[in-house]
């Protein structure tokens, strides 16, 4: 496996040589600096660390600031680490959107839009209670019952329920890779990609 | 959202339509794949709208076929698009003419803009 760091830039449509129209996403991937390598012999685990996006230097503080001339390189942003990197990485090396190539199936993982506090209609798909008419009144998107009554006379862990919804973490497997431009760092991505536009992406393979 | 439409723009095949807007009568000359053989159909109709912008703009095509109203949205870069006919300019008051689908016989009439 490998992967890259990204910005979402935003969805477009293309269309295919058969005339298809294909929603697609625009990212701009890298280029990334390997900061860290990490090997089982020292840290127990194989996984190369990779830094996105220019820095203030002004904004980065002493311990990140050494962090960074380690690897000879300025401040960055976004910092993650990729496991078990297909190819060898040495600490400062550069890792480009060339990575991928057109045709090639990657995963993305990013953080998703934040809703609020959401009821479980919209966050855990219910469809809430009975009828809108019949005398029904002000349970249409309520969730029903949690459960039985005098045993367990608990409602059970995990019971799902109104609450925070989005923000999370969420990996889409599988987005076919439509385009590769490597003079602009961009790779264009068939479907959706989790986060709003500007947020940043990890793109594995 | 600047880097977005030029990416767009150089990914997609611009094409030259008409200029047309909501209220004109056009025809609409749309390939159509039957297996292995392509052939052109027409679809006649008032447009309704014009939506998006850049490569996603699309346009909306009512017409009454068997007195059921259909539409259709076509995108403005379609490469399934062969030819856009307008035919008639019409004067309308609004950008989207979505009140027409209410009337009827006479009233659905679209007075027609004289050069």
């Amino acid at each position: 496996m490998s992967g890259i760091i990204g910005k979402k830039i935003g969805m477009t449509s293309l269309y295919s040589a058969a005339g298809k129209n294909i929603p697609c996403t625009v990212i701009e991937a890298g280029p990334c600096v390997v900061t860290q390598v990490r090997t089982i012999e020292k840290d127990g685990y194989s996984a190369v660390q990779l830094a996105f996006e220019e820095k203030k230097e002004k904004h980065t503080s002493a311990a990140m600031k050494g962090h960074f001339s380690k690897a000879s390189t300025t401040p960055k942003r976004k910092i993650a680490e990729f496991r078990h990197f297909d190819s060898e990485r040495t600490l400062g090396e550069t890792v480009t959107v060339e990575l991928f190539s057109e045709g090639e199936y990657v995963d993305v993982i990013g953080t998703s839009k934040g809703k609020g506090f959401q009821g479980v209609v919209k966050r855990h798909g219910f469809s809430g209670v009975g009828m809108a008419t019949h005398g029904q009144h002000n349970r249409l998107r309520a969730p029903g019952s949690l459960g039985a009554s005098s045993y367990p006379s608990r409602v059970f862990k995990g019971m799902r329920m109104a609450g925070r919804t989005g923000g999370s973490r969420v990996k889409i497997q599988n987005l076919e890779v439509l385009k590769v431009i490597p003079e602009q760092n961009l790779i264009v991505i068939q479907g959706a990609v989790p986060g709003p536009k500007g947020s940043y992406v990890m793109l594995e393979k | 959202m600047d880097i977005l439409s030029t990416i767009a723009a150089q990914l997609t095949e611009k094409r030259e339509l008409p200029a047309f807007k909501a209220g004109d009568t056009i025809t609409v000359h749309f390939k159509i794949k039957e297996g292995e053989k392509e052939r052109i159909q027409q679809y006649q109709g008032v447009v309704i709208q014009r939506k998006g912008t850049g490569v996603t703009r699309t346009f909306t095509v009512r017409k009454i076929s068997n007195s059921i109203g259909v539409e259709r949205i076509f995108p403005d870069n379609s490469p399934f698009i062969d030819k856009i006919d307008v035919n008639k300019k019409g004067v309308v008051r609004r950008a989207r003419i979505f009140y027409i689908r209410e009337l009827k016989g006479k009233k659905a009439r679209i007075k027609e803009k004289l050069a």
